[in-house]
C-alpha cells in the first residue's frame, strides 16, 4: 500500500510510521503544520505545533530513509477545530479538540489530500486496533489498544467506516513501554520526548485564560441551585460542569461542603453550583450520533465512556436514530457536560459516538 | 560543486597555515588567499583590494545593507532605504530589521507584472529628498522568477543625486555576464555555492573609497570589514570556480537556456494553462530559470508529485516549519495569493541535462492532474 504517515514530532508516530515500512509499505512522512504562529520551541507537555517538533519529525523521517514534507493545514484546524472549540466554550458546552481534530483534520481534510494524491491509508500513532471484520468485504472495527492505559479509541469513535477502511494504526497492540524500547533500539532521538498532555494549540495550559483573550471579559453572576447570589465570574465560558476548583464564592455553602458547577447557561451568562449530588446523572442524551460500524438497536447492552480517559460504565441503549442517542446508565456518573463525547463500546469493540446535549 | 573547485579545495584543506600569520606557512597561506582575491577581482571585472571575502551572500548582503546604511549616518543622518521589493530575504530582512530598530524609513519599490523593478518610482523616490537616502538595493536578477533587472538605469538614477547602490548578483554571476567596473554599482554581492563552489563563502565586492561599518568585529581582516580568520581552502575554490565559470560563460549560458527553453515548450505543451511568471523574453531572464503558476494546485501537492517522479523542484521559500509560503515576489508582481499557492521554480544548470528535461515533460502532465483533483478534495469542505 501507499501509506502517508502524519508524523507529529513525537515518538508514538515515528514508531507507527517505522513500522509502517516495516510492513512493505511504500511511506512518505508528513508534519502537518497546525499552528499559523507556531512557537520556536516545546514547553511544559505539549508535544506538536512548535518548529522544534517539524524538526523531530523530519529526523525521525531521515532515521527511517523516507521522503518527508510539511502540509500546511493552519487554516483548516483553525476554522475546524479551534473556531469550534470557542464556540462550543462560548455556548456553555465541554468540546474535546481532539475528537474534533481527529474527525475533520486528520481523518477528513488529511485523509482527502491523501486519497487525491493516490495514497491508500493515512497511518498515526493512536492506540487503538483495527480489527477486520467477518463481513465480505472485512469492513475493518474499531477496537481499544491493547494498553488499557493509552488507549486512545474514544478520540476515534468518530470515524465511519469508509475513514476506518483507510487508516492503519500500528501501535494499537503494544504497550506504551514497548513503543519507547523500540524507538530507542531503532535509534530515533524522540524516544524520550515527555508525552505530551493537554490541548496543543494552548501551549501554557491555561485553557480559562486562554480563552479569556479569545473571548474577553463577560463579568456575570454565579448562583446556587435555588438561584441565590453567591459569587461572581468573568466569564461563563471558562466553567466546565463537574468543576470543582477556581470557583472563589463569596458566600459559603450552608452546609460548609465543596460546591460543584451544575450548569452553565450563556444565554444568561449564569454559572450555578451545588452539591456534588447533585452532577449524578443516570440517564445520557447525545446528539448527530456517527456509528464506526452498524447501529445499535434500543435494548442493546452496550457500555458507555464520556471522557478521554474515564471508566466505562454499563448501559442499555433506549433511544437511537439519525440525529439522536439515549442510553440509560446500569449507575450514575457524575460532571458530565454539554459538548462532551459519549462513545459506545461493545466489549472492546467501539460501536461510535454522539455529542452529549443538555 | 565543480571538478577543479573540489580539487583545489581538497589540496588546500591538507595544508597549515593562518592567512594573518607572519611565518612562513602564514605567508603561504596568504598567497593563496591574495591570488585568489585577484582570481575573484578579475572574474567580476573589479580591482583585487575591491573585494571582501564572507561567509556567503546572506552575510556580503547584510554587510552590505546595514554596513552602507551606518556608514551614510556618519556626516548626516539619512535615513531613507529604497529596495525593491522583490529581493531575496538577505536583503529584505535586514531592511526590516534597520527599519524596526534604527528608525529605518523604507521605500519598497514596485515591480511590473514581469517583475522587474519601475525606475520611474526610482527617480520619483529619489527626487523626494535625495539628501535624506542612505542606499539603493536593487537585485541584479531575481532568484524565484528569474527576471534580470535594470541595473544600468538603476545605477544613472542614484547616482545622479550621489546615493550609493548595492546589488546582490548571487544568482546572476556565472550565469550572466558581471562586470562591476562598467555597472557602475557601488558593492555587489556574490557567493561561492552558486556557481560550483563551496557552501558558506561569499564576497561583497566593494568599490574603493566607499565606506562601510562592519557588522562583524575583531581581527580587523579584509581591511577592517570583515573580521575573521580567511578560509584559504574555501576562497581559492571559489576563485577556481569563478574563473570556470566566467571562462565559459556564453555557451554554457545558450546551453542552458536552451535546455530551459525546450522544458518551458514542454510544460505549456502538455499543461496549456500554465502560467510562465517572470520576463516572458527569454533575453529578460536567468538562462537556468523557468517558473509557473498551476491554476487550482497547491505548490506543496506538485513538489510531492514531482519528487516521487524524480523531478526535484522548488515552491519558492518555506517557513520555518517547512511549510510553503506564498512568495513575497509573486505578490509583488501582482499575482494574487491563491495563484502565488502554485507555484514552482525549475533551475537548470551545469549539471542538466536533456534527460532531465524529458523527465520533467512525462511527470508534468499527471501530475497536475493529480495535484489539481487534490486541490478540489481539499476545496470541496
Amino acid at each position: 500500500m501507499r501509506v502517508l504517515a502524519a508524523m507529529s514530532g513525537g515518538v508514538d508516530s515515528a514508531v507507527a510510521a517505522a513500522r509502517a515500512v516495516d510492513a512493505g509499505h511504500d511511506v512518505v512522512g508528513v508534519h502537518l503544520a497546525l499552528s499559523r504562529d507556531p512557537a520556536r520551541e516545546r514547553t511544559g507537555a505539549r508535544g506538536c505545533c512548535t518548529i522544534e517538533d517539524a524538526r523531530d519529525a523530519r529526523r525521525a523521517a531521515d532515521r527511517l530513509a523516507i521522503p518527508f514534507y510539511v502540509w500546511d493545514l493552519a487554516d483548516r484546524f483553525e476554522q475546524e477545530v479551534v473556531e469550534d472549540f470557542i464556540g462550543e466554550y462560548a455556548a456553555g458546552r465541554t468540546p474535546n479538540p481532539c475528537v474534533r481534530c481527529n474527525e475533520r483534520i486528520k481523518f477528513s481534510a488529511l485523509l482527502d489530500k491523501a486519497l487525491a494524491l493516490d495514497f491508500d491509508a493515512v497511518c498515526t500513532g493512536h492506540y487503538a486496533r483495527l480489527v477486520p471484520g467477518d463481513d465480505p468485504g472485512g469492513t475493518p472495527e474499531l477496537h481499544r489498544a491493547v494498553d488499557a492505559a493509552k488507549d486512545q479509541s474514544y478520540v476515534l469513535a468518530v470515524l465511519p467506516p469508509e475513514r476506518l477502511r483507510h487508516a492503519l494504526f500500528p501501535l494499537g497492540d503494544t504497550s506504551k513501554d514497548v513503543v519507547r524500547a523500540e524507538a530507542e533500539a531503532r535509534g530515533l532521538q524522540v524516544a524520550r520526548k515527555p508525552d505530551s498532555h493537554d490541548i496543543c494549540f494552548i501551549a501554557d495550559g491555561d485553557t480559562a485564560g486562554w480563552l479569556a483573550r479569545r473571548l474577553g471579559p463577560q463579568p456575570g453572576v454565579i448562583e446556587d441551585d435555588e438561584g441565590r447570589p453567591v459569587g461572581e465570574h468573568q466569564g461563563a465560558y471558562a466553567f466546565t460542569v463537574g468543576q470543582r476548583r477556581g470557583l472563589r464564592l463569596g458566600v459559603p455553602a450552608p452546609d460548609g461542603r465543596p460546591r460543584y458547577v451544575l450548569d452553565v447557561r450563556p444565554v444568561t451568562n449564569t454559572v450555578v453550583v451545588g452539591p456534588r449530588e447533585a452532577l449524578s446523572v443516570d440517564r445520557l442524551v447525545g446528539e448527530r450520533p456517527v456509528w464506526c460500524g452498524p447501529a445499535p438497536e434500543p435494548g442493546d447492552a452496550v457500555g458507555v465512556q464520556v471522557r478521554a480517559h474515564g471508566e466505562e460504565v454499563g448501559a442499555e441503549v433506549t433511544t437511537v436514530d439519525a440525529g439522536r442517542l439515549e442510553v440509560e446508565l446500569h449507575r450514575p456518573v457524575s460532571g458530565v457536560a454539554a459538548g462532551q463525547t459519549l462513545v459506545l463500546y461493545r466489549g472492546t469493540r467501539v460501536l461510535g459516538s454522539a455529542t452529549l446535549s443538555r | 560543486m565543480l571538478p577543479e573547485a573540489v580539487a583545489a579545495m581538497v589540496d588546500e584543506l591538507g595544508r597549515v597555515g593562518n592567512a594573518s600569520s607572519l611565518h612562513t606557512s602564514g605567508r603561504r597561506a596568504r598567497r593563496v588567499v591574495e591570488e585568489a582575491r585577484e582570481a575573484l577581482a578579475a572574474a567580476v571585472d573589479a580591482g583585487p583590494s575591491e573585494v571582501i571575502f564572507t561567509g556567503g551572500g546572506t552575510e556580503a548582503d547584510n554587510l552590505a545593507v546595514k554596513g552602507l546604511f551606518w556608514a551614510r549616518q556618519a556626516d548626516r543622518p539619512r535615513r531613507r532605504i529604497i529596495v525593491s521589493a522583490v529581493e531575496h530575504h538577505a536583503v529584505l530582512d535586514p531592511v526590516e530589521w534597520l527599519a524596526a530598530e534604527e528608525a529605518a524609513d523604507v521605500h519598497w519599490l514596485g515591480v511590473d507584472a514581469r517583475g522587474r523593478v519601475r525606475v520611474d518610482e526610482l527617480r520619483a523616490a529619489l527626487a523626494e529628498d535625495p539628501d535624506d537616502v542612505a542606499l539603493v538595493s536593487v537585485m541584479w536578477a531575481n532568484n524565484e522568477v528569474g527576471t534580470v533587472q535594470p541595473v544600468a538605469d538603476v545605477v544613472e538614477a542614484a547616482h545622479r543625486h550621489g546615493v550609493p547602490v548595492h546589488s546582490d548578483a548571487v544568482q546572476a554571476f556565472g550565469s550572466l555576464p558581471v562586470s562591476f567596473a562598467r555597472s557602475g554599482v557601488d558593492c555587489l554581492t556574490v557567493s561561492a555555492h552558486k556557481i560550483g563552489g563551496p557552501t558558506g563563502t561569499g564576497a561583497l565586492v566593494v568599490r574603493r573609497g566607499l565606506d562601510l561599518v562592519p557588522v562583524l568585529h575583531g581581527g580587523g581582516q579584509e581591511r577592517g570589514a570583515r573580521s575573521g580568520t580567511l578560509d584559504a581552502p574555501s576562497v581559492r575554490a571559489f576563485a577556481v570556480a569563478a574563473d570556470v565559470v566566467t571562462r565559459f560563460q556564453a555557451e554554457a549560458a545558450a546551453r542552458t537556456a536552451r535546455l530551459r527553453d525546450d522544458a518551458v515548450d514542454a510544460v505549456l505543451a502538455v499543461v496549456p494553462d500554465a502560467v510562465l511568471r517572470g520576463d516572458p523574453d527569454p533575453a529578460g531572464r536567468l538562462p537556468g530559470n523557468a517558473h509557473f503558476t498551476f491554476p487550482g494546485c497547491e505548490g506543496d501537492s506538485l513538489l510531492y508529485l514531482l519528487d516521487a517522479r524524480g523531478v526535484e523542484c522548488s515552491t519558492g521559500s518555506a517557513c520555518q516549519a517547512g511549510v510553503p509560503q506564498p512568495s513575497h515576489v509573486l505578490l509583488a508582481m501582482g499575482v494574487g495569493p491563491g495563484e502565488a499557492r502554485g507555484a514552482l521554480r525549475f533551475s537548470f544548470g551545469y549539471t542538466s541535462t536533456p534527460a532531465d528535461v524529458d523527465a520533467l515533460a512525462t511527470a508534468i502532465g499527471p501530475s497536475v492532474a493529480r495535484a489539481r483533483r487534490a486541490g478540489l478534495a481539499a476545496a470541496r469542505h
